[in-house]
């Protein structure tokens, strides 16, 4: 028998799930053989309240392996995550949202009451439509990432993360050493042509494609930043690369940062500001700085823009 | 007051959901619900962004079907900053987004619905499943993997990213595909050709003939249906095309994506997240009786098949035929998604070959350049699950000032919730239930693939 493991996600779009599927060849004896898979929705039918639903408390079963993707956005969400941690020894952060909270986190930019009375009240709904609160989950205050409500053992960003690197941390975890996982930045594993400060003095938007040989190999393409595009390669964990160069790089389109930071606790948007000023980049002209966060707006990051008070005049 | 079985999570869909089924006092279903879960409010948090930046923010709405989200999100820019994609950049934008329906039906068919025809609705919830199917059945499931796995890295290899794709930019595609990615994508394709053929033979002999008492039964309700066909002969289209809205009794209209607020409305219950889109044109308002439905439509496979009139590639077409002259117009079973859906495989990969064999496929002339301004677009495609409609508005710097998203399976969550009392209502009498009985009722909603 294998070894026990449980998965969740929470607040997610399953695609971390996908990129477990997309282990490739090995993936039939890690979820046959390697691993027992004990409860995970996706896959199979193991329900929280008994099999014919009877029950009234949220149970998981134990497992020694616990793999969590998703940001914690809601009440159950929190239940689930505290029950995965009570039932799991050694409990994974899977993906951006688990580890940084990930794009549902661009949430804590903004009123959420007020977003979530604008999202029942558009031009195809109902007139007088609500939010729903009946039998649906309350949500949190902010969308947080794992860590910020329990404690996680492992964590492996990444939107999506590299199939690559959850299979080493499945293959270390089943022979009980740690995980070899990337330290670097984007940057040091991209292989496109740096030539030098100074080319540029302000970031444009990426309305036209980058200028490069068609077929040519990246390393004949001069970097996107120097170029003149926003790319979030100097301050953005590395991981993604596969068959050598960054995954977005080797679609000649610049990096938007979805491994979160590369420095621990690092803001990717200061962090950013730091490297286009050492680099005489202006960063006023950064058009949306607050999307310099989209992958990291949780633990506090990404926060509602304080809405101007407005003093009556006497 | 009665007691209410409490099926949490649904499994093996890909959202997240419930099935709360309330029984009276003598234990025969009163009511039953499916309640959508989660709500993470994509609408709002685009508001501000750049537009060119959505189709990398919304491609995060679902990771299955990633590739719908980026380019019905394109699509829309394009229109918002009034910018025409080269043709080149339209036809690599569709070829990527045909072979991600592809790999989208492998993984639903065989790994998330077949357990319950392969191993049985009855059989332990501890087999019923992915493993349970490569235990059972190894040389199938060896090959499910090794295709799907074709499939995702042919994307992947091609796009940088099949996950969570980057290569579509409004005014066109990243990258130009060179004549040794066309011949090695061509000979991946007609690999994945030939399993989508073996597939749709799989299901007909070892799924379909044998369960056709179930699929007569389980969750079967009557509806209309919406999805898109060519403009011109009324075919099977995914990337492009117009709106075809029929109605229960095969009647049908035509429009523009562009207006589909004077066709559909969305209602909202105070009991699930998801908004329930219905037919507001057919002025009859919004009711989910089964006897007498009212706005009520499916989207997905089955409604695809329903509203075409043809399929413009040859195999695909006749299993189409043998579908139609089976079932009728428009079949109603809601198993027959599941079918619906391997035709439909086997046209993806059709089309994708077709598309590389287009001879400017490898034209360098990609994309054009665009210029942020006010406008608004309403890009559409349609999505694994349903019909896509993501509508923005921008300002003059180019920033999106509102959006309206409709998302495929949402269009589904209505017809999902009588299904499901349906097949609850049917299955469990008088309190005798068990695991299979309600695993079934999971079965009418996973057809939807949700």
């Amino acid at each position: 028998m294998g070894v026990t493991t449980a998965m969740e996600s929470l607040g997610s779009c399953s695609g971390c799930e996908i990129a477990i599927l997309n282990i490739g060849e090995d993936l039939i004896p890690i979820i046959t053989e390697a691993l027992d898979i004990v409860h995970s929705p996706v896959l199979m039918d193991h329900k929280y309240f008994g099999q014919c639903g009877e029950g009234v408390t949220l149970t998981i079963p134990d497992a020694v392996v616990g793999i969590v993707s998703g940001g914690v956005c809601n009440h159950e969400h929190l239940e689930i995550l505290e029950e995965m941690r009570k039932k799991c020894k050694v409990l994974v952060a899977l993906g951006s949202c688990a580890t940084h909270g990930g794009i549902p986190a661009l949430m804590n930019g903004q009123d959420r009451a007020d977003s979530w009375q604008g999202i029942f009240n558009t031009v195809s709904t109902d007139p007088g439509s609500e939010v729903p609160t009946i039998e649906v989950p309350a949500p949190l205050d902010r969308v947080y990432a794992c860590d910020e409500k329990v404690k996680i053992d492992l964590q492996l960003p990444g939107c999506p993360p590299n199939p690559e690197l959850i299979a080493e941390v499945i293959f270390s975890l089943l022979e009980d050493r740690p995980p070899v996982l990337p330290t670097k930045s984007v940057c040091d594993t991209c292989p496109t042509k740096r030539e030098g400060k100074g080319a540029v003095d302000m970031v444009k938007r990426f309305l036209e494609n980058a200028e490069f040989e068609p077929g040519a190999p990246l390393d004949e393409m001069r970097c996107l930043l120097e170029q003149g595009y926003m790319c979030m390669g100097p301050v953005t964990a590395a991981g993604c690369a596969k068959r050598g160069a960054p995954r977005c790089i080797s679609a000649r389109v610049p990096c938007r940062g979805c491994f979160g930071p590369v420095r621990k606790d690092g803001n990717q948007l200061l962090d950013m500001m730091n490297a286009l000023a050492s680099n005489g980049i202006d960063y006023k002209t950064v058009i949306d700085k607050k999307s310099l966060l989209r992958f990291s707006g949780a633990h506090g990051r990404l926060r509602p823009t304080k809405k101007k008070i407005v003093t009556e005049k006497k | 007051m009665g007691k209410v079985i409490n099926i949490a999570p649904v499994s093996r869909i890909e959202g997240h959901a419930k099935i709360a089924i309330h029984l009276d006092d003598s234990g025969n279903v009163e009511d039953a619900f499916l309640h959508i879960q989660s709500l993470r409010g994509f609408e709002k948090f685009i508001e501000g962004r750049p537009a060119e930046e959505v189709p990398r923010i919304v491609n995060r709405i679902c990771g299955i079907c990633p590739w719908m989200h980026h380019l019905a999100s394109t699509k829309a820019v394009d229109q918002a900053f009034g910018v025409t994609p080269t043709a080149t950049g339209h036809k690599l934008r569709e070829m990527c987004q045909v072979m991600a329906h592809i790999n989208d039906k492998i993984l639903h068919f065989f790994f998330l619905a077949s357990p319950d025809f392969i191993l049985g609705p009855d059989s332990d919830y501890s087999v019923r499943n992915v493993m349970g199917v490569v235990k059972a059945v190894p040389e199938i499931a060896t090959q499910v993997v090794k295709m799907r796995q074709l499939g995702q890295m042919m994307l992947d290899k091609f796009a940088g990213k099949a996950i969570h794709p980057v290569a579509g930019v409004v005014g066109g595609f990243a990258k130009p595909m060179t004549e040794e990615e066309r011949l090695e994508l061509l000979e991946g394709t007609r690999t994945l050709l030939d399993f989508a053929s073996f597939a749709l033979d799989f299901g007909i002999t070892h799924v379909f003939e044998k369960y056709m008492d179930v699929i007569g039964e389980l969750g079967v309700i009557n509806t209309g249906f919406l999805g898109t066909v060519d403009r011109e002969d009324g075919s099977l289209r995914l990337y492009d095309g117009k709106l075809r809205l029929m109605k229960i009794d095969g009647s049908y209209v035509d429009f523009e994506g562009e207006d589909y607020l004077d066709y559909i409305g969305e209602h909202v219950e105070p009991w699930g997240y998801s908004k329930m889109p219905y037919a507001k044109s057919w002025n009859e308002g919004f009711d989910m009786s089964l006897d007498a439905p009212k706005g009520i439509y499916r989207a997905n496979t089955l409604a695809r098949i329903n509203v075409c009139d043809s399929i413009s590639t040859p195999r695909a077409q006749e299993a189409f035929e043998a579908f139609r002259s089976t079932f009728g117009r428009p079949a109603q079973q809601t198993l027959l998604y599941h079918y619906a859906r391997l035709i439909e495989m086997v046209y993806a990969c059709e089309r994708t070959i077709e598309l590389l064999e287009w001879e400017g496929i490898t034209d360098p002339n990609v994309r054009t350049k665009a210029e942020p301004k006010a406008g608004r677009g309403v890009g559409i495609v349609e999505a694994p699950r349903g019909t896509l409609i993501h509508d923005y508005t921008t300002d003059d710097n180019g920033c999106i000032v509102k959006a309206n998203l409709i998302v495929g399976t949402t269009h589904n969550i209505a017809p999902m919730n009588m299904s499901v009392k349906q097949a609850a209502t049917t299955l469990i009498k008088n309190g005798v239930y068990n695991e299979g009985l309600l695993n079934q009722v999971e079965m009418a909603v996973r057809a939807y693939d949700p």
